[in-house]
């Protein structure tokens, strides 16, 4: 079925899920990472959070596999992708699915078409009619309504547009999901909507999701654990409570501003 | 790797026809299930998925879409595919792929409408989008100070100076064809020494201007539309406006300008590298030396050739200029508009282009410049 140079699909990997060291990324002079370590758990909800020009979003294109690293090694699924054709990692791609940040829907095809185009890119043979009924579900699975599916892009508002990019993300039903920035520029009930809409999804799915943010109510609302980026690298990673027992100036003004006691606040009377 | 989905029809104790399924219930692993399931006609009652492996959502929404269009009951599955089963059942609502399409006879009406609507709209709109540029343009002479130098400045470099190199070269061998071509034709009525009217003339009055026009149409043309397309994406055009900064001073009139300015230099650049190009051809293959080429072209082209060219050429810039900008502002949506749109842009401005020359050679006919 899959040839034998494709990564073989190992459902019983047991460690982490995806797992980075050493990386190393520079554009020019400037050193973005140097000796970064992460790993991510099976089934978690991982916050990735750090200033403007850490390099979140490029760990995250380093781990897919749009940006090559100038040194390191990262495993997904147990399996190195470094060094890989894309050939080669075509099994790990049908494994993850990413929602980027301005959603990156493809703007001449509909909803319902945008999430057809993986199912038709990985899975060629799959009966026509069936196709359209699994990308008609994932609409609406993603918190669409139907009548959004015919709709292009242009179409539907920023937050529709987040869960219609979600949808396509989901459409070949990945083990991981990477969001870069999934509650940016929504107001916040439809942030709030979008937190409880990733929190059930990878409890009913089983998802790992790596998640990069800003906003410090999802880190609250569905992080399992939060990776902090500084320095160049991962400077702590660990659940909230964790991070704020240590002593690190960014954690703790990042934590402990104005915005971060809010957000605590909040979580606290929610309970 | 996926354990491959099958299913095997069995008869229960009571009567009911039961489906086993067994294998993997995940989108790599379906394979053909879903039209063996379409075309399976029992009466199964009974979906049994206690035997199946890993379950995803596209197997749970095919179990799910089997029991729900027999009317059949799933049975045997543990706590995760009852839990996506139920998932998929809550996502389960008819919708649409595509918008409606209407019928051919509504749909062919409504396209025949629409283009003739956009025909006009088109038509008035650059009549328009001509008349804000024209009152702009006062508005910039009366305020002097206004003028983007810098701006207009660096267009006559794109649009004029870049083009150098290639409407040169263009014309030279439009040049070398026209005196080759106009040879052989010439040389059964012995009258090879009419080469160098034909370059000279055609050249002066339709061709260097006319071929430079349409270059420019599609080097700069298309790049107005697509530039000022792009900004009015990413709403930069808005954002002008909100700051007080009008589009059509800063965006338009340089390129405007730069249109009108050097269409007549690159034109006139065109005809003379033209006639260069019939030159070496008729020393080469008429023997006619370039001394005796060029004096042969001042006494046999009228004055009156050089201002038919230059009296059009900045018409055709304007053309130009107009049809790319007002293109480029009526780009919506998304990136596919701006490739409409810039397509739009040459295609018009080559078309007007050619429509006016024609009224012009009717024109100057007329009165007299032959």
């Amino acid at each position: 079925m899959l040839d034998s140079q494709t990564i073989a699909y190992n459902p019983d990997y047991e460690g982490p899920v995806v797992s980075v060291h050493g990386l190393r990324n520079s554009f020019g002079d400037q050193v973005v990472h140097e000796n970064l370590d992460l790993d991510v758990r099976r089934g978690e909800i991982l916050g990735v959070v750090g200033g403007s020009g850490t390099g979140k979003s490029v760990l995250m294109r380093s781990i897919i596999g749009l940006q090559i690293p100038d040194e390191g090694e990262i495993k997904v699924f147990g399996e190195q992708i470094l060094g890989k054709s894309d050939a080669e990692t075509i099994e790990m791609r049908k494994r993850w699915g990413v929602l980027f940040q301005g959603g990156a829907l493809f703007s001449t095809l509909t909803v319902a078409e945008n999430v057809m185009v993986p199912i038709r890119e990985f899975y060629p043979d799959m009966d026509r009619d069936f196709r359209r009924e699994v990308a008609k579900y994932k609409v609406c699975l993603s918190g669409l309504p139907a009548d959004a599916a015919p709709k292009y892009p242009s179409e539907l508002s920023g937050g529709m547009r987040k869960r219609a990019g979600i949808a396509r993300a989901l459409a070949l039903d990945p083990e991981l999901l990477f969001l870069d920035e999934p509650t940016a520029g929504l107001d916040p009930i439809g942030a709030a909507a979008f937190d409880n809409l990733t929190k059930e999804l990878q409890q009913t799915l089983g998802l790992t999701v790596f998640l990069i943010t800003h906003d410090l109510d999802t880190l609250h609302a569905i992080c399992d654990r939060v990776a902090v980026l500084a320095d160049q690298h991962v400077i702590a990673v660990g659940t909230i409570d964790e991070l704020l027992a240590l002593d690190h100036p960014w954690i703790q003004e990042y934590f402990n501003g104005p915005r971060g006691r809010m957000a605590s606040a909040g979580k606290k009377s929610l309970g | 790797m996926a354990i491959p989905s099958d299913f095997v029809e069995e008869t229960g104790e009571d009567g009911a026809v039961i489906l086993h399924f067994s294998g993997d219930l995940s989108i790599a692993s379906l394979g053909d299930l879903p039209e063996r399931l379409r075309e399976y006609d029992g009466d199964a009652s009974r979906l049994d998925i206690a035997n199946t492996g890993y379950i995803d959502t596209v197997g749970a929404w095919l179990i799910h879409r089997t029991a729900r269009d027999w009317d059949a009951e799933i049975v045997g599955g543990d706590d995760d595919a009852q839990r996506l089963i139920a998932a998929v059942a809550g996502a389960d609502q008819p919708a649409d792929i595509r918008p409606e399409p209407a019928t051919p006879v509504v749909r062919i009406l409504s396209e025949i409408g629409e283009s003739t609507t956009i025909a006009f709209t088109t038509m008035a709109g650059l009549i328009g989008f001509f008349g804000a540029i024209i009152v702009g343009f006062f508005h910039l002479a009366r305020h002097p100070r206004k003028i983007r130098w810098n701006a207009v400045i660096q267009r006559f470099d794109i649009v004029g100076v870049r083009a150098l190199g290639i409407v040169g070269l263009m014309s030279f061998l439009i040049g070398l064809v026209i005196a080759q071509q106009g040879a052989v034709q010439l040389r059964q009525f012995g009258a090879e020494v009419f080469t160098v009217n034909l370059v000279g003339r055609l050249t002066l009055r339709e061709l260097g201007v006319l071929m430079t026009a349409i270059m420019v149409a599609g080097r700069s043309g298309s790049a107005f539309a697509a530039q000022i397309g792009t900004m009015k994406l990413t709403e930069e055009i808005d954002a002008m406006r909100t700051i007080g900064v009008s589009p059509i001073e800063a965006l338009v009139l340089p390129r405007f300008i730069a249109a009108v300015v050097m269409l007549p230099l690159l034109g006139f650049y065109a005809s003379v590298v033209a006639i260069i190009g019939g030159g070496l051809l008729s020393w080469v293959q008429l023997d006619i030396p370039p001394a005796t080429f060029f004096s042969r072209i001042r006494e046999v082209v009228p004055l009156t050739d050089v201002y038919v060219g230059l009296v059009k050429a900045p018409v055709f810039g304007a053309i130009i200029a107009v049809t790319g900008c007002y293109q480029g502002m009526q780009v919506k949506g998304n990136a596919e508009d701006v490739g409409k749109r810039t397509t739009a842009a040459v295609v018009q401005a080559i078309f007007l282009v050619i429509v006016l020359d024609a009224f012009f050679a009717v024109f100057f006919s007329w009165i007299g410049w032959n």
